[in-house]
């Protein structure tokens, strides 16, 4: 499904430019879960904007294919079409933008790219009124703007609730545990594995914590450090990442 | 004399204002007056949408307790300039909610004088302005308190947003207040599209034209909120963004 080849890019950013991957290979199969943990710093939010194409990150080396094609031949909007999301560590607050008209626009600009037909009003508010069921969020929120004035969890929540609603091939999730208290966790894994687990799909999972390995089971775990994958192994990588902290695993692998 | 009240904006200072030869063909600029009575509430919404130059200069009395809507959405002409005097008596309320659409070579402009005369008078002013290509907007207005309009309450919020740095935005408030306990209220702000809320939106799966469009619709909404013709403006506003954003870069 996506296959990663010694992917390098740099960030660019107020007169720097700097290299962040530095040779990261990695590849999902359809029906997979994967998890990527590492310090902070290490690259693991700029893999996800470098595959999801965001203006500032610039690739200088290696491939990405995702399901036969160059991802990194298309532009963000086309990557979404052909079935990437990308959930972010920090979602954006659009003032004066509704969710629920945002979305409907983004599912039907998904549908057009896919050749499909647009869905109606009904058919959209049917199908987020499902979604946001599925994460316990109250449909009244989704008429509020874009992330404004949600809490850190309230947005994360946000973020699954557009998943459901796009019904991606691959979920690219950054952090998206961080900022959720107990119940939110179990809502948003529960969720995940609602949405994501099919033989079709799969999942690209960035966090810091075993917590939410403990409800979507990933098949694999990498460690990401200094802009590449350093090690990996099955979800008993995570518990021992747990207990004895990344420097000392990757140590290890170094050695 | 006074078909020609309104002189159009010249070369001024640090702005650049619309040429006299783009005039030619509307000049003299008619006065329109409107009377609203004491107590009176009426409302007037301005579409130019046509390619045509354009240039208005209303006239506004308001009587004591009487209420103005105006809204204005200038959308299309080569040269579009909207001027307006208002007068208010006592308690009176003016409210101008106006949206400046531009692209290509065009120059729009909103100049207003609104002059508060009497006690507990309101006004709010809403302009939003945006612009691509080489276009030029502005928003010159006015707020004149005279001696005894205590307790007025005199807004202006003004904004633009460049979508090529090749667009020019100008815009001078201007306060002048001769009384007591006066609320006047004044921001402008130019800016360009937060390219983090772009991204965000073309991650699922907006095109950039779309995403700018979505991003501008939020911009311009506040200039038409509670109109009496809120959605026929907030279309025709939708129409002319879509050219924008096309034509833009
Ligand atoms: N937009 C940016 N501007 C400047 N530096 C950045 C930007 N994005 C990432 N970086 C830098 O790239 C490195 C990796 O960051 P990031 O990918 O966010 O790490 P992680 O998500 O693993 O914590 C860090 O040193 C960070 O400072
Ligand atoms: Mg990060």
């Amino acid at each position: 499904m996506l296959k990663i080849d010694n992917l390098q890019a740099n960030v660019a950013a107020a007169d720097v430019n700097r290299p962040i991957l530095k040779g990261l290979s990695l590849t999902i199969n359809p029906g997979e879960i994967h998890a990527i943990m590492g310090p902070n710093g290490a690259g693991k939010s700029t893999l996800g904007y470098t595959l999801g194409g965001r203006p500032g990150y610039e690739v200088t080396g290696g491939s990405v294919d995702f399901m036969g094609q160059d991802l990194l031949d298309l532009e963000p909007h086309e990557r979404a079409a052909a079935g990437l999301f990308l959930g972010f560590q920090y979602p954006v607050e659009i003032p004066g933008v509704s969710f629920v008209q945002f979305l409907r626009e983004a599912a039907n600009a998904q549908r057009k790219g896919r050749g499909e037909e647009p869905l109606s009003g009904g058919e959209f508010l049917k199908l987020a009124r499902e979604k946001a069921g599925l994460l316990r969020m109250d449909m009244d929120m989704l008429k509020r703007p874009v992330n404004v004035g949600f809490s850190g969890g309230e947005k994360k929540r946000a973020e699954m609730v557009q998943m459901g609603i796009l019904d991606p091939k691959l979920a690219i999730l950054d952090e998206t545990d961080s900022g959720l208290d107990i119940d939110a966790l179990r809502i948003c894994g529960e969720g995940i594995n609602a949405i994501m687990r099919a033989p079709d799909k799969a999942v690209l999972l960035i966090t810091h914590y075993q917590r939410l390995l403990d409800y979507v089971k990933p098949d694999f775990v990498h460690v990401l450090a200094a802009g590449r994958i350093v090690k990996t192994g099955g979800p008993d990588l995570a518990l021992r990442l747990e207990e004895e902290g990344y420097e000392a695993v990757v140590q290890e692998t170094a050695a | 004399m006074s078909e020609v009240a309104a002189l159009p904006t010249r070369k001024h200072e640090d702005f650049r204002y619309s040429d006299i030869d783009a005039l030619a063909g509307v000049w003299p600029i008619a006065r329109e007056d409107i009377v609203v009575a004491d107590g009176g509430d009426e409302s007037l919404q301005i579409v130019e949408d046509g390619a045509a130059a354009v240039a208005r200069h209303l006239v506004i009395s308001l009587g004591k307790g009487a209420k103005f809507d105006l809204r204005v959405l200038s959308a299309g002409p080569v040269y579009g300039r909207i001027a307006v005097d208002v007068r208010l008596a006592e308690g009176a309320d003016f409210t101008l909610g106006a949206a400046q659409l531009a692209t290509g070579s065009e120059t729009l402009e909103v100049v207003t004088e609104v002059t508060h005369a009497g006690l507990n008078a309101t006004s709010s002013q809403i302009v939003r302005t945006a612009l691509a290509g080489h276009s030029v907007g502005t928003y010159l207005g006015r707020i004149a308190v005279e001696r005894g309009a205590d307790g007025t309450d005199a807004e202006q919020s003004v904004r633009a947003m460049l979508l090529d740095r090749t667009a020019t935005a100008n815009a001078r408030p201007e306060l002048e207040i001769y009384a007591d306990d006066v609320k006047a209220a004044h921001g402008c702000a130019v800016g360009e599209l937060d390219a983090n809320g772009l991204f965000y939106l073309m991650s699922r799966g907006l095109t950039p034209p779309e995403a700018k469009r979505l991003m501008l619709q939020a911009f311009i909404a506040e200039a038409f909120t509670g109109a009496p013709g809120e959605a026929e403006l907030s279309e025709a506003a939708i129409a002319r963004l879509e050219k924008l954003v096309g034509a833009g870069l």
